[in-house]
């Protein structure tokens, strides 16, 4: 999370959990504010590889998510906060190739196994938090400079 | 080469035009795995996919994709084809399979290199 004095650009924003037809929608608002801003499009490209699979985790696993979108001077900082059954072991899930998604999950190309580690290689900083029962909370640095 | 000398040269069907006929195409990439294409897709790639749902017309929009190719003749949804339209998304259908697209696509001097 950025220092409260040095964000220059705040918003928070709700994903709806199951929702496949509305699924990318934030990532597209979060990529167009980037694109006001004027930042390089090189960053915006990898934001968007975090912001997407961040965003289609809680379609697919949770029941809804707040995200707050924090941009400083240094970095854009993206946080995912999610009710949800949560994680039980984060190592498991982190790992490639490692996924707890239904047949018409996979059937959709969805849980290959690829989202957290693609979030966590593309991310400048990466923490992921989560309970059991209640929910996950991820919060993902890229760095403008 | 620009999208629509593509399309000319490989007979694809439109079904969405969106606002990329003119882009220049710069690669293309192939893959029907979500996570895999949007990590891995450059601006401007031309997508090949089986694919048919909603969630291909996001992933295009938010990596700035030439289009998307679907092989074998696939049909999409009734949301895909909204969405398409609504996000301005070139929507490329052929009966060749993802295969013989990309050496198709090869043949024209479209480079999948990374």
């Amino acid at each position: 999370m950025a220092n409260a004095e040095s964000v220059v650009f705040r918003k928070s924003y709700h994903i709806e959990g199951g929702n496949f037809q509305s699924a990318g929608s934030v990532s597209k608002k979060i990529k167009q504010i980037l694109k006001q801003l004027n930042i390089d499009g090189e960053i915006i490209w990898r934001a968007m590889i975090v912001a997407y699979e961040a965003e289609m985790n809680v379609v697919l696993y949770a029941s809804e998510a707040e995200v707050i979108l924090e941009i400083s001077p240094k970095k854009i900082c993206m946080i995912f906060k999610d009710k949800g059954p949560g994680i039980p072991d984060i190592p498991l899930a982190m790992t490639e190739g490692y996924s707890t998604a239904t047949r018409e999950m996979r059937e959709r190309g969805f849980g290959a196994g690829l989202g957290l580690p693609n979030i966590k290689k593309t991310a400048d900083n990466f923490d992921i938090q989560s309970t059991v029962g209640s929910g996950t909370q991820l919060i993902i640095d890229i760095n403008i400079f | 080469m620009r999208l629509k000398e593509i399309i000319d040269a490989l007979n694809l069907e439109i079904l969405n035009q969106g606002d990329h006929l003119d882009d220049v195409v710069q690669g293309g990439y192939s893959g029907d795995l979500l996570s895999d294409v949007i990590a891995s897709t450059r601006k401007n790639d031309l997508w090949i996919t089986i694919q048919t749902h909603e969630n291909i017309i996001a992933v295009a929009s938010l990596k700035d994709l030439s289009g998307i190719i679907l092989a074998k003749n696939s049909v999409p949804l009734n949301e895909t084809l909204k969405n398409a339209k609504n996000e301005s998304v070139t929507l490329l259908r052929s009966p060749m399979t993802s295969f013989e697209l990309v050496a198709a696509l090869s043949n024209l001097g479209i480079s999948g290199k990374r």
